[in-house]
């Protein structure tokens, strides 16, 4: 087996399409892991890994403290919400703090795009970007591929559609680069204001027309609309939104196929899905939330494993 | 490098039969015991068992799975190579059973070490056995010793015993290889 070309899991971008197969064969294993009688294995019992969510987080926390858990590693939680950021302590102060506990692995949440890149710059610890701002969530796309492998046999070839708010989407961003990288055809499908200009500089199309988008794909990948991202109305209202671009049993089932939803969660039921669709067999959105664990386990067993003792 | 013939496919032939056959004596009717091959190398030799059991011996309904043992080993980020995993396939529960372990050389013993706590993730079992075709003697770095054994062989420490199985490398064999 092959190891990773990288240190350090920033972003997809950092990543080759050999990587993203050896963590998805590692997780393969991790899946039929965590569904023994028994989901846990002692690989990483001499490991400590930090959580540090400086910004809200409920799935990608757990998801990742299962993991940890899982591979028997030593985990700390930190949340910025009741630690001394608060007191006006620098990141890497606060970071370097917790590596002087011998910590060896960081897990990192942050609201300032390019804040794991930083950090990995200046302290001695393996970094995991568990979402830096509008730029990359790595794991959620390597899960969301995982995922899409898993329905569909592989990724490569397959037609994806990223529906909703590209512009704040770091899920949308980091889908994009591992699903060209894996030779899937991607588009980007929402609100003109909501997508980014020269976004087809990398390499996918853009598509207004919900219902073209969705005859057109295979999978599609409802974002959630990040109100609290957006400090202007960037449509005229969550009804009109609903209208153009949220999706229901009625649309899907005047398509000519049975196409593949997801969605990274949290979902606002109603606006970009409705329950029907969240609920149906055609959503993939719950095995989204188990593959998380496992496709986090491979990519923390992975990078632990280059860890010099 | 040079290599020695330690056994031909007849050879091999005469030893599966024995531990077959030494295996109905303990288990007869196999109705509470599990055959469980150590991956990667041990699987062909549970598969050879199994298929003299049934087809030789008309024993039916064997249970048999295999066990990777990746994540239980105690040399994580000590070697120079990543450690390779490989696929588990136990479709029955452990619990209560007679388990068997199948692997096709014994050596320091760490592999059964860790294949001991990994078969815990499938429950408590009554027993659990060791069937081995190559038993290196005097490298144990662990108390593990095996119920049935094939060829105790004795190699120094630069010495490799290797397995050839007709369904992998295309024929039967065991060589010793050194240099």
């Amino acid at each position: 087996m092959s190891e990773l070309s990288v240190d350090h899991l920033l972003g997809i971008k950092y990543l080759n399409e050999k990587d993203i197969h050896l963590i998805f064969e590692t997780a393969d294993h991790f899946k039929e892991v965590i569904n023994r009688p028994i989901k846990k294995v002692p690989s990483l019992r001499d490991i400590t890994i930090a959580n540090l969510f400086f910004e809200n987080s409920t799935r990608t926390r757990l998801s990742f403290e299962l993991a940890e858990k899982r591979l028997s590693a030593d985990v700390i939680n930190f949340s910025a919400a009741s630690s001394s950021v608060k007191k006006g302590e620098t990141l890497i102060d606060t970071v370097n703090n917790i590596l002087s506990m011998k910590v060896d692995m960081v897990i990192m949440r942050h609201p300032n795009p390019g804040a794991g890149v930083f950090l990995s710059k200046h302290v001695d610890a393996s970094i995991i970007n568990a979402g830096d701002g509008a730029h990359e969530h790595p794991t959620q796309a390597l899960l969301d591929s995982f995922s899409i492998r898993e329905r569909l046999g592989e990724v490569g070839g397959k037609k994806i559609v990223i529906v909703g708010d590209i512009l704040h989407s770091r899920v949308a961003l980091s889908n994009i680069f591992a699903l060209t990288l894996q030779g899937a055809e991607v588009k980007v499908c929402g609100p003109k204001t909501l997508i980014p200009k020269y976004i087809e500089k990398l390499g996918v199309q853009v598509e207004t027309d919900l219902k073209k988008a969705l005859a057109w794909c295979d999978v599609a990948n409802m974002l959630r609309v990040q109100n609290e991202r957006m400090e202007i109305s960037y449509f005229p209202s969550t009804r009109e939104y609903t209208q153009q671009f949220g999706v229901n049993k009625k649309l899907l089932d005047s398509l000519d196929k049975e196409i593949v939803i997801m969605h990274p969660g949290p979902i606002n039921r109603g606006v970009e899905i409705t329950s029907d669709v969240a609920d149906s067999n055609q959503a993939i959105i719950l095995d989204q939330v188990q593959n998380g664990v496992a496709v986090r386990m491979a990519v923390i067993y992975l990078l632990a494993s280059k860890i010099k003792r | 490098m040079s290599q020695k013939l330690l056994l031909s496919a007849k050879e091999i032939d005469i030893i599966l039969h024995r531990l077959a056959c030494q295996l109905i004596e303990n288990h007869t009717h196999f109705k509470d015991t599990v055959l469980i091959g150590v991956q990667p190398r041990g699987t062909f030799l549970a598969d050879r068992i199994k298929q003299i059991l049934e087809k030789e011996y008309q024993v039916t309904d064997i249970k048999l799975g295999y066990l990777d043992i990746t994540f239980y080993r105690d040399d994580f980020r000590r070697g120079e190579k990543p450690l390779e995993a490989n696929k588990t396939h136990i479709d029955f529960v452990v619990e209560d059973k007679r388990v068997v372990f199948i692997d096709d050389v014994l050596y320091t013993g760490r592999s059964i070490r860790a294949a001991l706590t990994a078969v815990q993730s499938f429950g408590r079992p009554q027993e659990i056995e060791l069937l081995t075709l190559i038993d290196r003697r005097f490298s144990r770095h662990l108390p593990i010793q095996p119920n049935y054994r094939g060829r105790q062989v004795d190699a120094i420490n630069q010495e490799k015993v290797k397995v050839h199985w007709t369904e992998n490398e295309g024929e039967d064999a065991v060589y010793l290889v050194s240099g």
